[in-house]
């Protein structure tokens, strides 16, 4: 099971699926952003079990998956600043009530 | 006493038998980052998801990304996470309504997703080995620093841009003359 390609592909997606419905189904913004990583993560799981069972992608898979990670933090440090950010004026961190634009 | 190769009792192997235990802890973890109530437990949760994925790192044969794994995700994403979580809960604002109202709906959506996945995965045939290939750290530096360099300078550019960004961001503006 742990040298089989597909067993490491469907676990990633069952990750990916729960990082979606984190995402659409919680209402507060930092637990939206643990989803995106949770989605990040399973698709680094993917790019890693590519580099690890393709020989021609051997080397690449766990190049890319490094930089993904660089780029992953770059992302939650961004977006956590910008829901810090809007705390402090809208002293709530519930998305659902974030509609100035709607008005 | 030598260690059997196989486990006793259950017909498998110690890889299979760590690929499933690690699997489960991080499944039912993440699972948990997105249906705790409290917020503080889903980023603790999120820690053990990221941790027990490193191990399926090791256990496929990339230990500098799992290294990576714990000193980036672990150490540094999950306490930023946790600082943001101090920094925006109030107690005027109380977590009575974790879910928006249409989690129903997006969890048939994921579910979907999950299962369009797993058959796609099962109808495709990748050509892959029988068994994962180790990637050393020597290797793996070469071909980072010879053909993947530029990637890697950009990466740090942008690295540097989002610090400088977060602290833009996040800083107070009453107290500060820009």
């Amino acid at each position: 099971m742990s040298h089989s390609l597909d067993a490491y592909l469907i676990l990633a997606g069952i990750l990916f699926a729960i990082g979606t419905f984190g995402f659409l189904a919680r209402r507060n913004a930092i637990s939206m952003l643990m989803s995106i990583e949770l989605m990040l993560n399973a698709v680094n799981l993917t790019i890693i079990a590519f580099g690890a069972f393709i020989a021609s992608l051997k080397v690449q898979g766990s190049v890319i998956a490094l930089i993904v990670l660089a780029v992953a933090a770059a992302e939650a440090t961004v977006g956590l600043s910008i829901v810090i950010a809007i705390f402090r004026n809208k002293k709530t961190p519930l998305v659902d009530e974030y509609d100035t634009m709607r008005d | 006493m030598a260690i059997p190769d196989a486990v006793p009792f259950i017909n498998l192997g110690w890889d299979d038998v760590l690929f499933i235990i690690l699997s489960v802890v991080m499944i039912g973890s993440a699972l948990l980052v997105v249906t705790l109530r409290d917020i503080i437990r889903c980023g603790l949760a999120m820690m053990v998801s990221f941790a027990a994925l490193a191990g399926l790192y090791v256990l496929i044969g990339a230990p500098l990304v799992a290294a990576a794994q714990v000193l980036v995700y672990i150490g540094a994403i999950s306490v930023l996470v946790l600082f943001a979580i101090m920094l925006t809960q109030t107690k005027a604002a109380p977590a009575r309504l974790v879910f928006q109202t249409q989690a129903a709906p997006a969890a048939i959506a994921a579910a979907v997703l999950a299962l369009l996945i797993a058959l796609t995965v099962g109808a495709t045939n990748w050509n892959a080995v029988a068994a994962p290939i180790r990637v050393g750290t020597a290797i793996l530096a070469q071909v980072l620093f010879d053909q993947f360099v530029l990637p890697f300078e950009i990466v740090s550019v942008l690295l540097l841009a989002a610090v400088i960004g977060g602290i833009f961001l996040a800083k107070r503006e009453k107290d500060s003359s820009i």
